[in-house]
């Protein structure tokens, strides 16, 4: 099994073409990418807020804490089966599945946000306002910096989610790297199936890592620099 | 009958289900405390095992549940891919809350044992993880959570529980059986969860009997 998967991973044939690794993967991080994007201008002005005025924070813990529960696999094809009537052509498969990635990337964003600004410093909140900062100030000059490496983990937990989730939309049709893990095993080729698999996971792991360094990037070395004490 | 799906089936699938998902939970638990405490304790040892065990659930369910009969060598249906699958999210979950835990234990209390004589590991079992046990638990409920959740997703690769609703429902374009797993699925999570606090409670009566002043 482990040879088949090896010649399959290296077999040019599986990388090129409109339907190979190479294009999958491409297909595979647009969608990732187009959801976080959607669910963050969502939830992180949502979790800024939140954490800010204090207002509505049953919702942020509540909601995003009980939405762990609910299985995506069964989200996915409910959604399938609502809008599929209702929709055309490709976005008939596209649009219910990119739905689905948003909304299961909308609770990490929403709770690392929220309790990003909660966990600012008080006495830097004070200082800030000692100063004579407004509420607006206070907030994208201090909150905000300082919610950052919780942020960016909850962005990190949804890219997660959304590449982990993209994978199963196969089953309803969706492009991307799932394609042969469902189509691997709809023609019972293990081969293709596992090295969908690795390529998968590798693509995983490759993205937290970028989004890992890019946490280093936009987190305050200050902040950082407090953590390591 | 409920909404198409039979009450046997719905039983058998539940136990299926309660099964994928709680050994997993147990096993890693079991795992994950020696782990956990070590990580706490050596520097290097704990942010390598933290970082590895985090990278392991990077990797998407499905792809893990595809690949480790590559590993293991076992059937691609085999149960046992699973139950390996969830022991390792659950241990990826869990060994950092171990860790930070066992690291909450105030160092007064530990000195305090170690002055009436409590050895390392009498100190560890009998004060380190009681007083860790709200930290280990509430990781543990988000554990026990995560796990029904992605269990389902297992379904795809032909292994039965809820999520075989999911498939069967899709597949016969019935929305019925879809929304019954969805929920089945939801009401064992919460019951999972509720059973882990509850079982916390019990084994921390002294965080109720208020402390005195």
């Amino acid at each position: 099994m482990i040879d088949q998967t090896w010649a399959w991973l290296t077999d040019p044939a599986s990388w090129t073409g409109t339907r190979g690794i190479l294009a999958q993967s491409l297909a595979h991080l647009r969608y990732s990418f187009v959801a976080l994007l959607v669910a963050a201008v969502v939830a992180v002005p949502v979790g800024l807020s939140v954490g800010h005025t204090g207002r509505g924070r049953w919702l942020a813990v509540n909601v995003a804490g009980s939405f762990r529960a609910i299985p995506s696999l069964g989200v996915l094809f409910i959604a399938v089966l609502l809008l599929l009537p209702r929709l055309r052509g490709e976005l008939a498969f596209e649009l219910p599945a990119l739905l689905v990635l948003v909304l299961l990337a909308i609770p990490p964003i929403l709770s690392g946000t929220y309790a990003g600004v909660q966990a600012t410093d008080a006495a830097a909140r004070d200082a800030a306002r000692g100063m004579g900062m407004t509420g607006t100030q206070v907030l994208l000059q201090v909150e905000v910096p300082g919610a950052m490496p919780l942020v960016m983990s909850g962005l990190r937990a949804a890219m997660l989610q959304i590449i982990g989730t993209a994978t199963i939309a196969a089953v309803v049709g969706l492009g991307g790297l799932g394609r042969f893990l469902i189509d691997g095993q709809a023609s019972r080729d293990y081969a293709q199936m596992a090295g969908g698999a690795i390529v998968v996971a590798a693509l995983a792991l490759t993205v937290d890592l970028v989004l890992a360094l890019a946490q280093r990037v936009v987190v305050s070395p200050g902040l950082t620099a407090a953590v390591r004490r | 009958m409920i909404a198409g799906v039979a009450w046997d089936t719905l039983g058998d699938l539940a136990l299926r289900h309660l099964y994928l998902a709680g050994v997993p939970l147990l096993v890693g638990l079991l795992v994950s405390l020696p782990l956990g405490w070590l990580a706490s304790r050596v520097r290097w040892l704990g942010s390598t095992v933290v970082a590895g065990t985090g990278l392991m659930y990077t990797i998407p369910s499905l792809a893990l549940f595809i690949l480790l009969p590559l590993v293991l060598g076992t059937r691609i249906l085999d149960d046992t891919n699973v139950l390996v699958a969830m022991t390792i999210y659950t241990v990826a979950l869990l060994t950092r809350t171990v860790a930070d835990g066992v690291g909450s234990v105030p160092a007064h209390v530990r000195q305090a044992a170690t002055a009436m004589g409590y050895g390392e590991l009498r100190r560890v079992v009998a004060v380190d993880l009681p007083l860790a046990i709200p930290v280990i638990a509430a990781g543990l409920r988000v554990a026990a959570v995560s796990n029904v959740s992605i269990v389902s997703v297992a379904a795809l690769i032909g292994v039965s529980q809820f999520g075989s609703l999911f498939t069967d429902g899709f597949n016969r374009n019935a929305m019925g059986p879809i929304v019954v797993g969805t929920l089945a699925c939801v009401v064992l999570a919460l019951l999972l969860d509720a059973l882990i606090a509850l079982v916390a409670r019990g084994l921390t009566p002294w965080l109720r009997r208020g402390v005195p002043s």
